[in-house]
């Protein structure tokens, strides 16, 4: 885009205010960490010491899932697709009350009860201290994580590449290097901390744009006249062409609705609550903003495309929304929406990186690496701030040569996660009788199950390939947990009992 | 067959319900999103019938089916929710190990 260098300095002023806050957040949750000394360093560091209030535990949540995808890819597809795109959009709309009432009280009270940090220290709990059921979980979590980081870091470059004309290794150093240095230093509390404020404009930002496409368009009846004159397609549920089929967008309800269930990164915020208050109003709000976000950043796509009547050359449906953003609103009032996608990113990159740093860090290097370090705080201390940090870099460094289409390799990740943890967490913490074996086979089963459906048959009955894994990895684990022993009482005791 | 040597702890009672309320309210959102959607959009686009502008099926699958299910979330949150305590509780006469 050639833009005036005027409009380019007004375009940065929210932006660098933006980014700055988030430094700020970062520096004052380091000062929060530094002050945890003594024996609860890594409660602190990886889980914010349990006391998310309600607000922020929505907006956490909230944050960490809507990603790159639901403001620049997914309102892309909807521009060209039309209504039906965000009907399928719409089955995000129970994450919130599904995660924090499915999960929910259980999952907290279990993690007080065995004292748990991260999601895989109530697995390792639960499932009798088995090391591959430990290891394979730990590994398939960073494998996935990173495939979903270097997607969004790679969204989030791209963007500001386009808008501010800033190269593309640039835009990658100036915002991964921000992301990197708030999570590092500040750890969990900082990742919830800057999500809610990302939250908070993300809401904003949707509900300002969506009211404002919809006067630039003249109107609701309006617009859809111009579609139907466009292409009558963009009316229906089924897309262009019957582009979005019944039986693939109803996969959407386990991949994006109760496979969430599954990701740890939204799961660890069922841990980290207060109390059963903060949970009530998070589910409330929760719910809330998810319809907005994604109701509102779907719809607006679709209204875009009776206002952007022509996407300009070297440009995709990608570009919607900062086209759109550019051409209604003045300069400085664009930067704070084009804040709004890097939010999105920011705030699901910095809770999967500190996700990362605690399954290498508590998971790994502590269980079975070097379980003496535990008494050292010190130690502790740089150890995980250091594995965090060269995390980042790596990532970042891997994202310099990118891969194309940042909607399909988040879902892709995506459903590796779901696959590999979904039914060891749903079965861990309601059925007594799940055991390592049912375990280790489901996500084995998940896994490779995903991957290999994924490549050779990408359509398994007009489905996503999530649904017929989801199936196998249920299968896996039952057979395999008939066929072997119960778990042991002390564990079954320790989970269920007072 | 499974003999219970412990006493469970008595607020999976109470989580238990409150997670099947959940999932009963994700049923049924899900029906409400098929039923409006196909059930009105099905039809062939110049039959549609609009509301405040958009077509029907879509004014009812995503735009009444937000609010419905955000109020519904808030009902149930206050009638089947309970403020129970979270944190473990420091139990004096569990005892280390009772011979």
């Amino acid at each position: 885009m050639n833009l005036s260098s005027s409009y380019l300095i007004q375009l940065w002023i929210p932006l660098g205010l933006y980014l700055l806050v988030m430094l700020y957040i970062g520096f004052y949750s380091n000062r929060v960490v530094s002050s945890a000394n003594g024996k609860n360093f890594l409660s602190e560091y990886f889980l914010g010491n349990r006391d998310l209030g309600g607000y922020v535990l929505a907006m956490t949540l909230v944050a960490t899932y809507v990603s790159a995808s639901s403001f620049l890819g997914g309102p892309g597809t909807a521009y060209s697709q039309g209504l039906g795109w965000v009907l399928l959009a719409m089955t995000q709309l129970p994450t919130a009350y599904l995660t924090l009432g499915v999960l929910g009280k259980r999952f907290a009270i279990v993690s007080r009860k065995v004292n748990a940090v991260t999601i895989i220290d109530v697995i390792r709990e639960r499932y009798d201290n088995n090391p591959l059921v430990v290891w394979l979980a730990s590994v398939g979590a960073v494998i996935f994580l990173v495939v979903a980081v270097i997607g969004q870091f790679v969204g989030g470059a791209k963007l500001f590449q386009t808008i501010t004309g800033l190269p593309y290794i640039w835009g990658l150093i100036l915002f991964g290097g921000i992301v990197l240095i708030y999570t590092t230093g500040g750890g969990f509390r900082a990742v919830v901390l800057t999500d809610a404020v990302q939250g908070t404009v993300m809401f904003f930002g949707t509900i300002v744009i969506l009211i404002a496409a919809t006067i630039a368009g003249g109107g609701i009846p309006n617009i859809m006249q111009t579609l139907n004159t466009i292409n009558p397609d963009l009316l229906t549920p089924y897309g262009v062409d019957n582009f979005i089929a019944v039986p693939w967008i109803s996969s959407y309800w386990v991949l994006v609705c109760i496979g969430i269930l599954g990701l740890p990164q939204n799961a660890i915020r069922a841990m980290a609550y207060k109390d059963s208050k903060s949970m009530h109003r998070a589910i409330i709000i929760g719910t809330i903003v998810s319809g907005v976000l994604m109701l509102g950043l779907h719809l607006t796509g679709v209204l875009a495309r009776a206002i952007v009547t022509e996407i300009p050359q070297g440009l995709t449906t990608d570009h919607v929304m900062p086209l759109l953003a550019m051409k209604l609103f003045p300069a400085w009032f664009a930067g704070i929406f084009l804040a709004a996608p890097l939010a999105a990113i920011m705030s699901t990159v910095d809770s999967q990186l500190i996700l990362m740093s605690s399954t290498i860090v508590k998971d790994l290097y502590l269980n079975y690496i070097n379980p003496k370090a535990k008494d050292d705080q010190k130690r502790l201390t740089s150890i995980s701030m250091i594995s965090t940090a060269v995390l980042g870099l790596i990532i970042i460094l891997a994202s310099i040569n990118p891969p194309s289409l940042i909607i399909w390799i988040n879902l892709y990740a995506f459903g590796g996660l779901e696959a590999t943890f979904f039914w060891m967490l749903i079965l861990g913490l309601y059925w007594k009788r799940a055991n390592a074996s049912g375990a280790i086979a489901s996500m084995i089963t998940g896994i490779a199950g995903f991957v290999i459906i994924s490549r050779i048959w990408p359509r398994p009955f007009g489905t996503h390939p999530i649904v017929l894994t989801s199936i196998l990895g249920l299968i896996a684990f039952l057979i395999a947990t008939y066929a072997t022993k119960p778990p042991k009482e002390e564990t079954i005791e320790k989970f269920w009992g007072v | 067959m499974e003999k219970k040597t412990f006493k469970e702890d008595s607020r999976y009672k109470q989580t238990n319900k409150e997670t099947l309320s959940m999932v009963i309210l994700l049923i049924a959102n899900i029906i409400w999103w098929y039923v409006f959607a196909y059930g009105l959009g099905s039809r062939p686009p110049e039959k549609y019938t609009y509301i405040m502008g958009f077509p029907a099926w879509f004014f009812w699958s995503c735009i009444v089916s937000f609010v419905l299910f955000s109020v519904l979330a808030w009902v149930i949150v206050s009638v089947v929710f309970k403020d129970i305590p979270i944190d473990t509780i420091e139990d004096e006469n569990k005892g280390e190990d009772k011979k």
